[in-house]
């Protein structure tokens, strides 16, 4: 029963969806302000609808209702509550539903924190949003359904896969989708700006704090998925250049170029043509990144189950979207002239060379990810991975290391490059002398550490070099100069973890002791355990460092009833300047040997620190209130022109 | 100076439409199916047992014959769904089929064959998977066309059936007679 | 006691990627530890044969060990590998005539909208003085 009412709310939003698509429009055209002014209420319905629907199905997996078959496919009578919750998102067909509302819920806080917008703007914003949420909710209700009965009913489920057992799946996939589905908002407003056929200054301020929220979003996202893997996966890793982790850092990189380039063209009648291509851009990527994932285009570990029908809808619906963006920009582009009062030495400028650097390494990403598909096309078959996107992306962010600080003091409109370097001469100088000291203390660091350190402490100290020079700092700017912190504090994090990490394979008996880079592990035995819904080999190992004892770590191999597989389950002793990773390989002989890994990875954490800070940032900047600051009378001025 | 504006404006949508294109032909590919990468290349040097008599076989004394050769196990399963066609093709004497039984037991691999039947011409012992790596072999069961100068000529990934018997093997056993 | 002696087998029957070899030089060590990363497991939904539990990686990362101890560098080990099985091995593309693409495009993209920057920067200024 309750299935079927989930099947009519998902059907009755779809409805609303429509609606909301047509209707606000339909006054914009005829000039009908009464019809307008639906926009709102018709978002908040469709986002009720929308979340009712998504609760029940949550409410499903509680209740472990297996006659529906989403749920048997993805839970199991044992499984624990928390998983079951999050099962809900663990799969395809739940997923999209997660997806589908969290876009019902930035419609909703769009259509809320808009009260001081002129109708006519904020109905077609929405209606554009409408059209987003229509498209998806017709791929989840038709496409992918998560209500549909199986009938008999199986007795028990067939369990959530092991890996996704996990706290990684509770909170990455709806952060994650938080920044996605975020896109979408500067990419409405975009739309909304073309058809109006203006872009001025206050629909760039408006899309602002909505680019900021929704990159940090997506910034938080990808930080919990690298983390997660990094302790779930049992080998370490945190990157791979995979096709799926590229799909989210795609729209990362746009939205990143976005965010520079809204600096220029808020302030200048300048470059309003690039900040929309920009937005249409970051959100089409984001759908790219839908497609790669659900279409079996391309292999990856992180891959839902792959179905190309369900490929050509998610296809249709990027060629419909983006499609249809790149030709009203191509009809409209022309109407936004622009002129500009800054030199070619000028912040503006550097700030768009840095746009052009991040869209050109988004470029590359896409390149690469692609390659092969493009290779298949011709008949052969090749494979591109971390070794090409690694050194492309060092190669590339290097210059954008360099010039961030200068950007930073860089004057408006005109300025002297000597001026600017007479400035950061002293935080030259220091960074120098910082990395030298790095360099002695760390006893030598190869060529790429010590650049990447070198980086690290020259945005770090140039920072503080201009927060000392800036007069006041607003919300906005403060937002930056910690995103700018958390980029430098990134950049020491990874220089140091994948230049200087150690990595050991041994075979251990009971009571052996290897020594690892001054830490003296000391195995101690393997025993067996049932351990809530699996069974478990937990090892013993007692980690001591000058003789104090540092951790007892206990890495596992689990096995769950439903999966063939052995699971590995890492031990990690997670330190501010180190982390301590062993993973449990499999049993050699019948003396108890074991085959072990050990990993000291020096200052892993600084990296996902580095991204919160950068998330941290950004949250900053969207609440500066300059962005909010729409006079009443300029509303009223608005509506009355329009409707003139 | 309106044309090239008009370029200019459309550049975007153009190059999104080339992006759908490529995503569209991608779509409904098995990208596991890797094509071998020794195609019209020699076979690669072996010297192994035979698991029939025990006797060395190496890949100088197969040449002289077209032949095919069926990379099986008795630990998989689709070999045992693609047994019939062997057996039926070994049966029509086209030309022989040899075996490389690999990453097995002999024990177990000889049970197998006394259950289901021998149509092997010879089989190549591979317990360790050396030989299978030489000739780019992945999974079982695959299945090689050599001909009679001892170059690789094709190969099947996955089961033979009558589709890719038709298709593929015949034809090229003809070209290559 | 029982079941715990058949799970154990069961987990040593199955692999892991943890190998235990031992080389003379730290050198080859490290010659193990690259080519295992850069080495694509072919029957893997995308990993390298270091960190694959497959059967064939297992194979591929023994064939490695050997090959380094037999005194193969890092160039003729990959060839090894792709004459077998082709580029798709390897997870750092060939620089070839056919994929030079991948190097000269990014850096393409880069140049063409510098260009196209500067021009426009220039000409809105020009936009300006005229008004």
């Amino acid at each position: 029963m309750l299935a079927e009412i989930g099947q009519y709310t998902l059907a009755f939003g779809m409805m609303v969806s429509l609606l909301l698509s047509l209707c606000p429009l339909y006054g914009y055209y005829t000039k009908n302000e009464k019809i307008m002014q639906t926009a709102r209420p018709l978002a908040y319905l469709q986002l009720i609808f929308m979340l009712v629907s998504f609760l029940i199905l949550v409410t499903l997996f509680i209740i472990q209702d297996f006659s529906v078959t989403y749920v048997w496919q993805n839970s199991n009578s044992i499984l624990p509550i928390r998983y079951r919750v999050s099962a809900t998102w663990g799969a395809h067909e739940g997923s999209m539903l997660l997806w589908l509302t969290i876009q019902a819920l930035w419609t909703g806080l769009v259509a809320f924190y808009s009260k001081s917008l002129s109708s006519d703007k904020i109905a077609r914003v929405l209606a554009i949003l409408g059209m987003v949420s229509l498209g998806f909710a017709a791929f989840v209700f038709f496409m992918s359904n998560p209500f549909l009965r199986t009938i008999p009913m199986p007795f028990d489920g067939n369990d959530l896969n092991p890996l996704l057992q996990d706290f990684g799946l509770i909170v990455h996939p709806p952060i994650l989708y938080m920044g996605y589905v975020g896109l979408s908002v500067p990419f409405a407003i975009s739309i909304a700006a073309l058809l109006g056929g203006n872009i001025d200054e206050n629909w760039i301020r408006w899309t602002r704090p909505w680019t900021n929220a929704a990159w940090a979003c997506l910034t938080l996202g990808i930080v919990l998925g690298s983390w997660w893997a990094y302790y779930e996966l049992g080998w370490g890793g945190w990157w791979f250049w995979d096709p799926v982790e590229n799909a989210s850092f795609l729209p990362w990189l746009a939205a990143v170029g976005l965010i520079h380039v809204q600096a220029v063209s808020e302030r200048r009648n300048a470059f309003r043509g690039w900040t929309v291509l920009l937005a249409i851009i970051a959100f089409s990527l984001s759908v790219l990144g839908t497609f790669l994932v659900r279409s079996g285009v391309l292999t990856s570990v992180h891959a839902f189950a792959s179905d190309p029908s369900r490929g050509v809808f998610v296809l249709s619906l990027l060629a419909i979207y983006a499609g249809g963006a790149f030709f009203l920009y191509a009809l409209r582009a022309n109407k936004l002239k622009s002129q500009t009062e800054f030199e070619l030495s000028s912040r503006e400028t550097l700030l768009l060379v840095n746009s052009i650097i991040f869209i050109t390494v988004c470029f590359m990403v896409l390149l690469g990810t692609l390659f092969p598909l493009i290779f298949e096309a011709m008949g052969k078959k090749i494979s591109v991975g971390p070794p090409y996107f690694g050194s492309m992306f060092f190669m590339m962010m290097v210059p954008m290391a360099i010039f961030l600080p200068i950007g930073v003091l860089y004057k408006w409109r005109k300025d002297k490059m000597k001026r600017v370097i007479k400035l950061l001469i002293p935080a030259f100088v220091i960074a120098l002398v910082l990395t030298a000291i790095s360099y002695w203390f760390f006893g030598g660091l190869n060529l790429k550490a010590t650049l990447g350190v070198f980086a690290a402490f020259w945005l770090l100290i140039s920072g503080f070099n201009s927060i000392r020079q800036q007069k006041t700092l607003t919300r906005g700017l403060w937002g930056m100069q910690l995103a700018h912190f958390g980029v430098a504090v990134f950049l020491f994090g990874v220089s140091m973890t994948e230049h200087t990490d150690f990595e050991i394979d041994a075979l251990m008996h009971p009571n052996e002791v290897k020594i690892v880079k001054g830490y003296s592990v000391e195995f101690k035995g393997v025993e067996n355990k049932q351990i809530e819904n699996y069974n478990a080999f937990i090892g013993h190992f007692v980690v001591t460092q000058d003789g104090q004892q540092v951790a007892t770590m206990n890495p596992q191999k689990r096995i769950y009833p439903r999966q063939g597989n052995p699971m590995t389950e890492a031990a990690i002793d997670a330190g501010f300047t180190r982390d301590l990773y062993i993973s449990l390989g499999e049993q050699i002989n019948d003396k108890g040997g074991w085959a072990v890994r050990v990993y000291i990875k020096p200052f892993i954490r600084w990296m996902w620190g580095g991204g919160i800070l950068m998330m941290l940032g950004g949250l900053l900047a969207s609440t500066d209130k300059r962005f909010f600051r729409h006079a009443k009378r300029l509303k009223q001025q608005n509506i009355e022109n329009y409707l003139a | 100076m309106n044309k090239k504006n008009i370029i200019k404006a459309l550049l975007p949508l153009i190059i999104f439409l080339s992006l759908v294109i490529l995503l569209y032909n991608g779509l409904g590919k098995n990208t596991r199916l890797l094509p071998s990468a020794l195609i019209n290349k020699p076979v690669p040097e072996f010297s192994v047992p035979s698991l029939m008599n025990g006797q060395t076989i190496n890949n100088d004394s197969l040449i002289g014959q077209m032949y095919l050769l069926n990379v099986w196990a008795s630990w998989c399963p689709n070999c045992r769904v693609e047994h019939p066609m062997i057996t039926e093709f070994a049966r029509q004497k086209i030309i022989p089929v040899y075996g490389l039984n690999y990453k097995d037991e002999n024990a177990a691999a000889n049970q197998w064959l006394n259950q289901f039947g021998n149509p092997y011409k010879d089989i190549l012992v591979d317990i360790e998977g050396l030989v299978g790596i030489d000739f780019g072999v992945y999974g079982a069961p695959e299945t090689f066309l050599i001909d009679a100068k001892g170059i690789i000529r094709h190969k099947i990934v996955g089961e033979l059936n009558p589709q890719n018997l038709k298709n593929e093997i015949l034809p090229l056993i003809e070209k290559y007679k | 006691m029982n079941k715990i002696l058949l799970t154990l087998i069961f987990i040593s029957l199955t692999v892991s990627a943890i190998d235990i070899h031992e080389f003379t030089t730290e050198e080859q060590r490290l010659d193990y530890q690259q080519l295992t990363e850069e080495l694509r497991c072919l029957v893997c939904q995308n990993q390298n044969i270091a960190d694959s539990d497959a059967g064939l990686a297992k194979d591929l990362r023994n064939e490695v060990a050997k090959l380094i101890k037999q005194g193969q560098d890092q160039r003729q080990i990959t060839d090894y590998m792709v004459v077998r099985y082709g580029d798709f091995v390897r997870y750092s593309p060939p620089m070839r005539l056919d994929t030079i693409f991948l190097w000269v495009l990014p850096f393409l993209v880069f140049l063409i909208a510098a260009i196209i920057l500067i021009i426009n920067i220039k000409r809105n200024q020009k936009n300006t003085e005229s008004e």
